[in-house]
């Protein structure tokens, strides 16, 4: 059993409206079965925050393309990407590419 | 006779003539007073060397003194941004400042690409362009801004789409390149273009509030591919028209295009290769955030590259490479209304239900002259949407005849997606609605209808 952990999430360049144009979101990920990885924590977005058109954030099991996630601030490729295990107070950043110009 | 030869030649005849017939319409809507540059539309133009240029005149000393004392630059420096050259691919937004900035610290040559002609919604943020110049190449307008702060640099408009044809050519002759385009499949192309042509991309972009700055392919960084191996879904993707954008947005990442540009042509390292800035202009913050290194399995920069020229980038991105919004075709023609036909509509007083999809800020703009409900689009699927709709139902049932609900938004591409979602939400209602959406919205309104009603 993994204890619950606390973590702030942060969306920026256009993903906040997604969230109700809310770019920071401190949140509580309840204790469960395994431990919280990204994949569980995309899931549980998805479920619980997400209300409309997830598609326009995620594809599959993963961030649609376009989307780069940070925690910490590091790129979350050097991490391990979905596989990364959330430590507590870890800050998990969504950033939405943009192309105007 | 060699038909290929004469057809070559006259292609190139008919390209002359082309850029003259801009030129001269240039002339026409312009001050006579003004001058604005040739524009040119041979890539493939050779252009006199720039490192011949070794030696500081003491107007270049007295022009630049006040950057030529910063250690960090000093005469080396400036010799150095003199020999250099920079290419800068969009004259809009971030084009702007860029280039009044590249010019003003002295770069030897620059070169600006933009296929469009200047219009009035430019202005607010497309800085060098002027009520005069509307209706002349974006990139000629650029250019002669640039000419009239410094005439010693060797400037080049290009009036032209950067494509896989003609981009490798282009970019050849330049340095350095700036992405100041508005769309993804040109990000693509350049970044794949300046990969094959071994230049750094320094690529900016804006939108709303918000602003964005990298530096691609420098000094073993990553490229665009490297981090996004995949382009965006194209209904993910908000163009400024669709968005919207402060125009000091665009103008502060372009400033900085403008600086990693010249600190690159001036031998100094850039701050941004594999680091991406986030500016986010409503809560006033700067933020450089760490990206990955280039990527070993990449496509196009990677060990094994399988991207070894230039590929068909609308294709792979499922959009066009510009920043306009293309006539969407969801709804059959009897699901749609022309103008003129609700026009008559509302002469008649017919009955009928009108919703509006835009946001409440934009019907503040303007409204067609008909009380209508307002659903936007982000709240389609609302249990609120719904109920508004049922109440409206409620009221029409009362009066026992069928009832159209018909559907408006901005341009009419909205509205054809809004009244698919509309019939999905009332299939398991006892509700029977004739759902239209008003074909071309309310640009269409303005068009054929209303010649006063304002157009955004």
């Amino acid at each position: 059993m993994a204890a619950g952990v606390d973590v702030s999430l942060e969306f920026s360049g256009g993903a906040e409206l997604l969230f109700d144009r809310v770019k920071k979101h401190d949140i509580s990920l309840p204790s469960q079965d395994k431990s919280w990885t990204l994949q569980c924590l995309l899931a549980w977005i998805r479920d619980n925050m997400l209300k409309e058109r997830p598609e326009l954030f995620m594809q599959g099991q993963t961030v649609r393309p376009g989307i780069l996630v940070l925690v910490n601030d590091a790129d979350w490729e050097l991490l391990g990407e979905l596989d990364y295990v959330i430590q507590p107070n870890d800050t998990i950043t969504f950033i939405s590419t943009l192309h105007g110009g | 006779m060699n038909y290929e030869e004469e057809i070559r030649r006259l292609k190139e005849d008919l390209e002359l003539k082309k850029s003259e017939i801009v030129h001269l319409k240039s002339l026409l809507t312009t001050n006579s007073s003004e001058v604005i540059p040739q524009i040119v539309n041979d890539v493939e133009k050779q252009w006199e060397d720039l490192s011949s240029h070794t030696k500081l005149s003491n107007n270049e000393i007295a022009r630049y003194s006040r950057q030529l004392i910063l250690p960090e630059i000093g005469v080396r420096g400036q010799l150095c941004l003199s020999q250099r050259s920079v290419l800068i691919v969009g004259a809009g937004g971030l084009g702007c400042p860029a280039s009044i900035y590249l010019a003003a610290a002295g770069i030897g040559r620059l070169g600006v690409v933009d296929y469009d002609e200047v219009e009035l919604s430019n202005l607010h943020r497309q800085i060098l362009h002027t009520e005069r110049r509307i209706g002349i190449p974006k990139s000629a307008s650029v250019i002669g801004a640039c000419q009239q702060l410094n005439s010693d640099v060797k400037f080049v408009p290009y009036h032209l789409q950067l494509n896989s044809e003609n981009a490798l050519n282009l970019i050849k002759h330049y340095d350095v390149v700036l992405d100041a385009t508005d769309n993804v499949a040109s990000r693509y192309l350049l970044n794949d273009a300046c990969v094959l042509a071994g230049k750094p991309l320094v690529s900016g972009s804006a939108l709303r509030f918000q602003g964005q700055l990298t530096v691609y392919n420098h000094k073993g960084g990553p490229c665009y591919r490297c981090l996004f191996p995949k382009p965006p879904p194209p209904e993910t993707v908000t163009n400024c028209s669709d968005g919207g954008v402060l125009g000091v947005v665009p103008g502060i990442i372009g400033c900085l295009q403008a600086l990693e540009a010249i600190k690159i042509a001036a031998g100094m390292d850039s701050s941004f290769s594999q680091r991406l800035l986030l500016f986010d202009g409503l809560d006033g913050t700067f933020r450089g955030v760490s990206i990955r290194k280039k990527s070993l399995g990449c496509l196009v920069c990677g060990d094994n590259p399988t991207i070894t020229k230039l590929i068909d980038y609308e294709q792979f991105c499922g959009a066009g490479a510009n920043d306009k919004d293309q006539a969407l075709h969801i709804l059959s023609e009897n699901e749609r209304i022309k103008p003129k036909e609700y026009k008559s509509m509302l002469d008649c007083g017919t009955p009928h239900v009108l919703v509006d999809v835009r946001l409440p800020v934009e019907l503040e703009i303007c409204h067609l002259p008909a009380p209508a409900i307002n659903i936007p689009m982000d709240s389609l699927c609302k249990e609120t949407s719904k109920e508004k709709l049922l109440n409206t139902a409620k009221v029409l049932e009362s009066s026992g005849e069928c009832v159209p609900i018909i559907v408006v938004c901005r341009q009419g591409n909205d509205s054809q997606v809004a009244v698919r979602k509309f019939k999905e939400l009332m299939q398991d209602t006892d509700c029977h609605f004739v759902f239209k959406d008003l074909l071309g919205g309310l640009t269409s309104w303005a068009k054929q209808i209303d010649n006063t009603f304002p157009v955004y």
